[in-house]
This record gives structure tokens, C-alpha cells and sequence, in this order.
């Protein structure tokens, strides 16, 4: 496959789901590098974000979903992550695990703790989201948006475009966004 | 306890009776908390924030440290109140801006402080006065262990305490020391010292907080890591860091001392002139005279003089506190009249 800037072996594929429609990028390495130099600029990113994606150290052959993956919990993007660099809940640190390690490791110099520990332990993965007193449970059966969007994120690494388009579709439906 | 009853004293941590207190202020370290029951503060609704306060205003009720502490919710206090709280260092200037949803605890000597609700669901503070690192954490360590027992905090066993800002992940501790180094200063070797604590990642800021100049040579120095090593070892770290700026202070003061000990007197005793007499004074020239004054009573130059009054000066001389002990509002002229008189009151009594 041909990258689609240049005449060059594409081995970087982007997907992005712009307005409902699955949009695919197939990218030689140097193209990517300069793609995401471009995002990188759009978006403001603070410094010591930068460098994250350097697609030539970890040279993929693989399906890059970066531009989509979303923590189900609260809803932040990882662009929006990159963008204001803060998370917006402790799953944030579940749903970006494969990108974390390099983050903290650039920040602290080392990616694993070695401090104290709570007297109380909650296991992270297992973290349950209970209603809040006062707030409107929805009903358990029904999607909410958050579900939706579990499983659009399922769909995408899955590669099932279709339906990741028609979750996306219905996301924005109870957003009330067109 | 009311905001009201802090008013004529200052915190424990001013007093000036710590170790090395003629050149470390303060030792402070801060802990950021979160829990699992609601979403970061950033992405938190109403109800998020509210069970948040609810949660930790649960747990410190049963909490021995917590005794006689207050919990004021901040859009209960007005903004000289607000304002007021952050300029004893209770809480920061993000938390004052936008009080909806957000509270501050506040123990009898001020000494422990929790921002309930601010980037982090609690940033939790003790402060101790002079440089004592290690039984700040003490305090601490208990503190957080006991809060530990009672709310439900965000945790990984690979990355430690989860925090909104990936630059606090882990120990989510800061310590820092606040120091005074009007020596370093006035024999300009104070570049030279923050290029190296820059070097080695630690952070220097003022005393009137984040993004503030350091007006009346005042560096508060703290860590910058807080991922891949133990609290008590990032607390070894700075420890051994202020040590040699201790040293170095001291080197410049008696440098001062022997080669320009008359230019030296002169300088402070003209601070004292200006403070003892003025009528109007701006709180910028307040503080770098007060600096000045100070290092004249640890050198021994000045006597008639306590450490104690001059700290609490650095803190009631602020806007939000001459309006506190008026009882009023003031404007910009009318506090740098009421400041010079404030001063003189003191200086008189000394
Ligand atoms: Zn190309
Ligand atoms: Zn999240």
C-alpha cells in the first residue's frame, strides 16, 4: 500500500471518524512524523508531552487508533489529555496505559512507584462507579453514552468500522449533536 | 473556630523557632489525594464535588489531627475572606478563583490544611516552622494514613497515587523549604545557586506563591519528581540540597559581615528608619525593607527585635489582612496608610 501523501510504502494507518464516516490515513514513516509534528501545533502541546508521538520508535505496522482512544469513565480523549494535560479520572490511567509509561518516564525519569501505600487498597481495573447520592441512575438496561462509547473504542480496535460509525452516529444523537 | 478568631495571631509554623530558623522559614510538604467515587475535579459535576465534600468532611470527624479543625466551604466566605486564607498559605490562588463546590479545612494552629475539591479532590498540607523535612512527613505520614483508612483513594501499585496532573503521579508529594537568602542576594550569588537547583530538577518560587517573583529574597525550593523514589527518600534529596544552601547563606553573611560590615549596618539600619517611621508604604517595599530588617535581628546587628514579629509582619501586611483587622474594605490608598501604621505599631512595641 502506497502512502497517501507520497509514492512511499505506507506502514503508519491513522483512523479517524469525522462526522460518522470512518476516514482511513495511510502513511509512510516520514509523513506520519510530519502529520503529527502539524497535530502537535494545532493543538498546543505543553513540552514535556512532546515527543510522544515519535511513530519512529515504535515503527508500527499496526493499526494506530491514538486519534480516537477515549477513557469510557469520563469521556476524555486522549487528544484532549495531550491538549490540556491533565486526566480527567483514575481510569484515565487504565485507558491510556500503552502511552503512560513513556509519558511518566520522560517526567519523573522512571515509571514505577516506589512509595508508600494506602492503608485501604482499591483495585484500580475492578473501580466501581456507583451513583452519587442525588444523581438520576440511568436505567441498567438502556446504553448510556458512556457504554456507547466502551464500545466504540471496542469496535475500533476490533476494526469494525461500520459499526464503530453507526456507535459514533448514535453518540452524538444523545449528545444532541448533529 | 471562625475565619475571624485567626485574625490576631499567625500560624505555628511562623513562629521562627524551628531548626536553622534565621535563614529556613518553613518546611512544608503536600500530599495530593484523589478518590475513587467521582471523576477528577476537572471533569466533576455538582454532585461529584458535593459527595466529595461530604465524604471528607465524614472522614475527619473521627480523625485525632482533625480536632477543632474547620471546614469552610468557599462560597460561604466572601472574597477578602477567600482571599485572606491564601495569604497565610492555607490554599492557593486557583482554589480562591473559583469557589463553587470547593471547601478548605483548616486545623487550630494551622499547622495540617486540606483543599477539598482543587485540581486534586485533597491537597493536603503541613506546614512546621524553621527546616524540619522529616517531621513534617511524620505528621504527615500519620495524616494520610488515617484518611487512608476512611475514604477510598485512587491507587496503582505500579504508578502509586493517581493524580489529575501526570507530573504528581506516584508519591503525589511535594516538600519544600522556604528560605531567606538576602545574603546570596546582595553578593549576587543567588543565580548561580537556582541555575544549580534547576539543574539538579528541583523548583524555586517566591513567597507569596506559584508564579510570584522572589520579592524579599524569598525562595521556597521544592521537588520536582515525585515518581521512582520513596517519600523519605525525595525528602533526603532536599534535605541534603537546603543543607549547602544553608551553608552558603551563611558564608555570604559573614563575608557581608567582615569586608563591608558599615555598609552593611548602614543599609539596615535605614531599613528599620523607613519602617519605624513611614506614613504611606506599598506592600513591595514593605516586604523587601522587612527582608533586610531581618537579616539586621539574625545577624545580631538589630536586638530589640523578634523573629516572631517580623514573620507575622511578612503576613498581615497583605491586603485581605489589614481589611481583616479593620473590619472594612480598603482601597489601594487606603491600606498603605494603614499598613505604615500597623508597622509602627509594632516597631514601637519592640
Ligand atoms: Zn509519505
Ligand atoms: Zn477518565
Amino acid at each position: 500500500m502506497k502512502c497517501n501523501k507520497c509514492t512511499k510504502k505506507a506502514t503508519v494507518h491513522l483512523t479517524e471518524i469525522i462526522d460518522g464516516k470512518v476516514m482511513e490515513m495511510h502513511l509512510c514513516e516520514d509523513c506520519a512524523r510530519a502529520q503529527s509534528q502539524q497535530m502537535e501545533q494545532q493543538f498546543g502541546l505543553a513540552d514535556l508531552l512532546a515527543g510522544l508521538t515519535d511513530f519512529g520508535k515504535h515503527v508500527p505496522d499496526v493499526q494506530q487508533a491514538v486519534s480516537v482512544l477515549k477513557c469510557a469513565a469520563c469521556g476524555l480523549t486522549y487528544e484532549d489529555f495531550r491538549k490540556f494535560g491533565r486526566f480527567g479520572c483514575a481510569q484515565c490511567y487504565v485507558a491510556f496505559k500503552a502511552q503512560l509509561k513513556a509519558l511518566l518516564k520522560k517526567i519523573h525519569g522512571a515509571s514505577v512507584h516506589l512509595g508508600k501505600r494506602p492503608s485501604r487498597e482499591i483495585s484500580l481495573v475492578a473501580v466501581p462507579q456507583p451513583s452519587l447520592p442525588g444523581d438520576v441512575a440511568p436505567p441498567p438496561q438502556e446504553d448510556t453514552v458512556e457504554s456507547l462509547r466502551a464500545k466504540l473504542q471496542a469496535a475500533i480496535v476490533h476494526e469494525d468500522f461500520e459499526q464503530a460509525a453507526s456507535l459514533r452516529d448514535k453518540i452524538y444523537g444523545m449528545e444532541g449533536r448533529s | 473556630m471562625e475565619l475571624n478568631d485567626l485574625i490576631h495571631h499567625t500560624g505555628e509554623w511562623l513562629k521562627g523557632t524551628g531548626p536553622f530558623g534565621h535563614i529556613v522559614l518553613s518546611s512544608r510538604i503536600r500530599l495530593a489525594r484523589n478518590l475513587t467515587l467521582a471523576p477528577f475535579t476537572n471533569k466533576a459535576g455538582k454532585k461529584d464535588m458535593e459527595a466529595v465534600l461530604k465524604a471528607v468532611e465524614t472522614a475527619i470527624g473521627s480523625i485525632d489531627q482533625f480536632k477543632g479543625s474547620v471546614f469552610f466551604r468557599l462560597n460561604e466566605l466572601d472574597n477578602v475572606g477567600r482571599q485572606f486564607l491564601v495569604e497565610r498559605h492555607l490554599m492557593s490562588h486557583d482554589h480562591a478563583a473559583s469557589p463553587q463546590g470547593k471547601a478548605v479545612i483548616v486545623s487550630p494552629e494551622e499547622a495540617l490544611s486540606v483543599m477539598v475539591n482543587e485540581e486534586d479532590h485533597l491537597r493536603i498540607q503541613v506546614m512546621q516552622s524553621g527546616f524540619n523535612l522529616d517531621g513534617t512527613w511524620e505528621i504527615m505520614n500519620a495524616v494520610d494514613n488515617a484518611l487512608s483508612e476512611q475514604l477510598p483513594y485512587a491507587f496503582s501499585p505500579e504508578w502509586g497515587f493517581l493524580t489529575a496532573c501526570p507530573t504528581n503521579t506516584g508519591t503525589a508529594m511535594r516538600g519544600s523549604v522556604m528560605m531567606h537568602l538576602p545574603a546570596l542576594v546582595m553578593t549576587r550569588q543567588i543565580n548561580k545557586v537556582l541555575a544549580a537547583i534547576a539543574k539538579l530538577s528541583f523548583a524555586s518560587r517566591g513567597f507569596y506563591g506559584e508564579g510570584t517573583q522572589a520579592i524579599g529574597n524569598f525562595y521556597q525550593i521544592s521537588n520536582q519528581v515525585s515518581l521512582g523514589h520513596s517519600e523519605t527518600d525525595i525528602i533526603q534529596n532536599i534535605n541534603g540540597l537546603i543543607r549547602q544552601i544553608i551553608e552558603q547563606e551563611e558564608q555570604a553573611r559573614q563575608a557581608l559581615l567582615v569586608q563591608n560590615r558599615s555598609a552593611l549596618e548602614d543599609k539596615i539600619w535605614r531599613a528599620w528608619g523607613v519602617l519605624k517611621s513611614a506614613r504611606i508604604i506599598s506592600s513591595q517595599e514593605t516586604i523587601e525593607l522587612l527582608s533586610i530588617v531581618r537579616l539586621g535581628v539574625d545577624v545580631g546587628i538589630i536586638t530589640a527585635l523578634a523573629t516572631t514579629t517580623l514573620n507575622e509582619l511578612f503576613i498581615m501586611i497583605q491586603p485581605a489582612h489589614l481589611q481583616k483587622i479593620d473590619g472594612k474594605k480598603l482601597g489601594a490608598a487606603e491600606r498603605d496608610i494603614r499598613r505604615a501604621q500597623l508597622i509602627r505599631e509594632k516597631f514601637q512595641a519592640a
